[in-house]
C-alpha cells in the first residue's frame, strides 16, 4: 500500500510552471502554475475568457504555449530540453505523448461516419497495435461501464447527447490513459441529461483516475474534486481544498464568480 | 390630468360586463371526427399538363421529323472510326481526371498547409487556371512552339543538359491533355478544398488527442467525411470534361465529336452525324451519373437518413415536376 499519505511527497502527475499564451495580443494565460498528484481530480474554476480550456488544451499540446513548461509523468509535454533550448517535438512523439492523455470535449467530437464500437476500437488498433478482436471485447468492456451496453454498432447520431459524451469518455478509457482532461463535458447537453454524465465521472473520480476538469458544475467540484482550482484573466487566483474555497473564497474575484454561479 | 381620468373612465366602464364568450361555430365531436382534405393546387396540375404536352410534341417531332434521318444514326452507331473516337475520349477524360486531381489534391494541400510561400503558389495557380477558357489554354500549348521553340532540362539560370524541340514535342493530344490536366487541376483543388475545410475543427483534434498520426487522421477520419461533399462536385467535374473534351476537335484531335465531323465533312449527313456523338454523350454520361449514386450512397454511412439511400429519392429530387404530383 503506497497509497494516500505517498501522494503529497510524491512528483506529480502533472506539473506545469510559468505556462503563457496569448491569441493575437489577447493574453490568455498569464503565467500559470499547477501540479495535480496522481489519482488526484482537480477541477478548474472561472469565468469564461478566463483560460480554463486553454490551460486544459496545453497539457495534451493542443496548444502550443508561447512561455512555460509542461511535464506529465515526469516527460516534458511537445518538447525536448537539448542544448539549451527547448525543441518543439516531431508529430510522432507528440503523437505519442498525446496517446497516455485522454481527453473529452465540449462537443463530444465522436466520428460521426464510425459506429459506436469502432470510435473505441480505432485509437488502439491504430495506435497501440492491439488486435482488433481484442480491442472490440475491451471496447464492449468499456460500454457497458458507462452504461451503454448493446449500443456498439449505433451510429453517434442515433444517440442522445449525454450518450454521446458517455461514448465519448469510453472511447478516451480505450486508450488506457493516465490522466484525463474534460473540457467542459456537460456544457452542450440538454439539463435533465448532465446527469448521467456527471455520474460517469465520479464513478472514474472512484476508481482512482487523475482528472483534470473544466466545468461549471460546483455541485460536481464540492463532491468529486480533490483541488479547486480558480481562474480569472489568465492567472490561478485560488486554489485548494473544495470545502475551504467553495464555502470561505479569500479571492474577491472567486467570490464574485462564486456568488454568480450558485 | 382630469382629462385622461375622464376618458380612463368610461373604457373602465364598458369593460365591466363580464364579456360573454362567443358561441361556438362547430361542436368539438365534429370537428375531431370530420375527415381532412388537402388543398387543391390547380397550378401545379395546370403546370404539369402544359410540360406534358410540350414534351410530348417534342418527343413526336424528334420521332417523326424524317430529316433527323435515325436509320443512319443506326448505322453509324457503332462505325469503326466513331468507335475509335469514343476510345480516345474515355481515354482522355480519364488521363486529364486522374492527373488534374493528382495534382488538385497538392494544390489544395498547399493552400491549407499555411506556409507563407506554399499557400499563396497555390493560390495563384488557381486563380490563373480558373482565368484562362480551357479552349485558349489549349491553343497556347499547342502553338508552345512559337513562344518557346526549344525546351531544355538543366540547371536554372545554368547549364542545360538536354534540349529538345517544343514543335516535336506538343503532338495536339499532348497539348489537350496537358491543358485540361491543369484546368481539371484548378477546379479540383477548390473542390478538395472546400470538401476537407467542411470537415470539423473538433474531428481532427479529437483524432490527435487520441495519438492517432497525421496521415492516420487525414485518411479515416478527415477524408472520409470530406467525401460528401467531394463526390457530387467531383461528379460534376467529371462529366463536364467527358464533354469538355469535345473542344480538343479545334486542334484536330480525332475524339468522339471530332471523328463525327470528319464523317459528315465527307458526306454532308451533318445532323445524323451529330446526333450519334451526342447518343454516345448521353448514354456515358448516364453511366457516370449512376456511379455517382454508387459512391455516393457508399459515403452516407452514419449521416442523416436524408442524404442517403433510395435511387427513386434522387430521381424524383432531379424531377420536380414527378415530385410535385406524388
Amino acid at each position: 500500500m503506497t497509497g494516500a499519505p505517498a501522494q503529497v511527497t510524491s512528483r506529480p502527475l502533472v506539473r506545469i510552471r510559468g505556462l503563457r499564451k496569448s491569441f493575437g495580443g489577447q493574453v490568455v494565460l498569464d503565467g500559470v502554475d499547477l501540479d495535480v498528484h496522481q489519482g488526484e481530480v482537480a477541477v478548474l474554476l472561472g469565468p469564461s475568457g478566463s483560460g480554463k480550456s486553454t490551460l486544459l488544451r496545453t497539457v495534451n499540446h493542443l496548444e502550443r504555449p508561447d512561455a512555460g513548461v509542461v511535464e506529465v509523468g515526469g516527460e516534458l509535454v511537445g518538447h525536448r530540453y537539448h542544448g539549451g533550448r527547448l525543441h518543439e517535438s516531431g508529430p510522432r512523439t507528440i503523437a505519442r505523448q498525446r496517446a497516455g492523455i485522454g481527453m473529452v470535449f465540449q462537443q463530444f467530437n465522436l466520428f460521426p461516419h464510425l459506429s459506436v464500437l469502432d470510435n473505441l476500437v480505432e485509437a488502439p488498433v491504430a495506435v497501440r497495435g492491439v488486435p482488433r478482436r481484442q480491442a472490440a471485447a475491451r471496447a464492449r468492456d468499456l460500454l457497458e461501464r458507462v452504461g451503454l451496453a448493446g449500443r456498439e454498432d449505433a451510429f453517434p447520431r442515433q444517440l442522445s447527447g449525454g450518450q454521446q459524451q458517455r461514448v465519448a469518455i469510453a472511447r478516451a478509457l480505450a486508450m488506457e490513459p493516465q490522466l484525463l482532461l474534460f473540457d467542459e463535458p456537460t456544457s452542450a447537453l440538454d439539463p435533465e441529461l448532465v446527469g448521467e454524465v456527471l455520474a460517469v465521472m465520479k464513478d472514474l473520480a472512484r476508481s482512482g483516475m487523475t482528472m483534470l476538469v473544466v466545468t461549471h458544475e460546483i455541485a460536481f467540484a464540492r463532491e468529486v474534486a480533490d483541488t479547486v482550482v480558480f481562474l480569472d484573466g489568465g492567472r490561478i487566483v485560488e486554489s485548494g481544498a473544495p470545502e475551504r474555497v467553495l464555502t470561505d473564497p479569500r479571492h474577491e474575484r472567486s467570490r464574485a464568480f462564486l456568488a454568480a454561479v450558485l | 390630468m382630469s382629462s385622461s381620468d375622464t376618458s380612463a373612465r368610461p373604457r373602465a366602464a364598458a369593460l365591466a360586463p363580464a364579456p360573454e364568450p362567443p358561441p361556438p361555430l362547430h361542436r368539438l365531436e365534429d370537428l375531431l371526427a370530420a375527415p381532412r382534405v388537402a388543398p387543391r393546387r390547380p397550378g401545379r396540375w395546370i403546370s404539369a399538363l402544359v410540360l406534358l404536352v410540350l414534351a410530348a410534341m417534342l418527343v413526336h417531332t424528334v420521332v417523326t421529323n424524317p430529316r433527323f434521318q435515325w436509320g443512319t444514326v443506326g448505322a453509324y452507331l457503332l462505325d469503326g472510326s466513331i468507335l475509335r473516337g469514343l476510345e480516345l475520349t474515355l481515354w482522355l477524360t480519364a488521363a486529364v481526371m486522374a492527373t488534374g486531381y493528382l495534382l488538385g489534391i497538392g494544390v489544395a494541400a498547399m493552400r491549407l498547409s499555411g506556409n507563407p510561400v506554399l499557400a499563396p503558389l497555390g493560390f495563384g495557380f488557381v486563380w490563373l487556371l480558373r482565368s484562362v477558357p480551357p479552349l485558349v489554354q489549349l491553343l497556347f500549348w499547342y502553338e508552345l512552339a512559337s513562344l518557346y521553340p526549344r525546351l531544355s532540362l538543366g540547371i536554372p539560370f545554368g547549364h542545360e543538359f538536354v534540349t529538345v524541340r517544343t514543335a516535336h514535342l506538343f503532338s495536339g493530344v499532348l497539348a489537350a491533355y496537358v491543358g485540361l490536366s491543369l484546368d481539371v487541376a484548378a477546379f479540383s483543388s477548390e473542390i478538395v478544398r472546400g470538401g476537407l475545410l467542411s470537415v470539423e475543427r473538433g474531428q481532427t483534434e479529437a483524432a490527435q488527442a487520441l495519438g492517432l498520426g497525421r496521415t492516420r487522421i487525414f485518411r479515416r477520419i478527415v477524408l472520409p467525411q470530406a467525401m460528401p461533399a467531394i463526390v457530387p462536385a467531383s461528379g460534376n467535374l467529371l462529366i463536364g470534361m467527358l464533354k469538355a473534351t469535345s473542344i480538343v476537335s479545334v486542334i484536330a484531335v480525332q475524339d468522339l465529336l471530332y471523328s463525327a465531323q470528319l464523317i459528315y465533312n465527307q458526306n454532308f449527313l451533318v445532323i445524323p452525324l451529330l446526333l450519334v456523338a451526342t447518343l454516345w454523350y448521353v448514354v456515358l454520361t448516364t453511366l457516370l451519373s449512376a456511379g455517382q449514386f454508387l459512391v455516393e450512397r457508399r459515403f452516407a454511412r452514419g449521416r442523416d437518413q436524408r442524404t442517403a439511400t433510395s435511387f427513386r429519392r434522387i430521381l424524383r429530387g432531379n424531377a420536380p415536376l414527378l415530385a410535385g404530383l406524388s
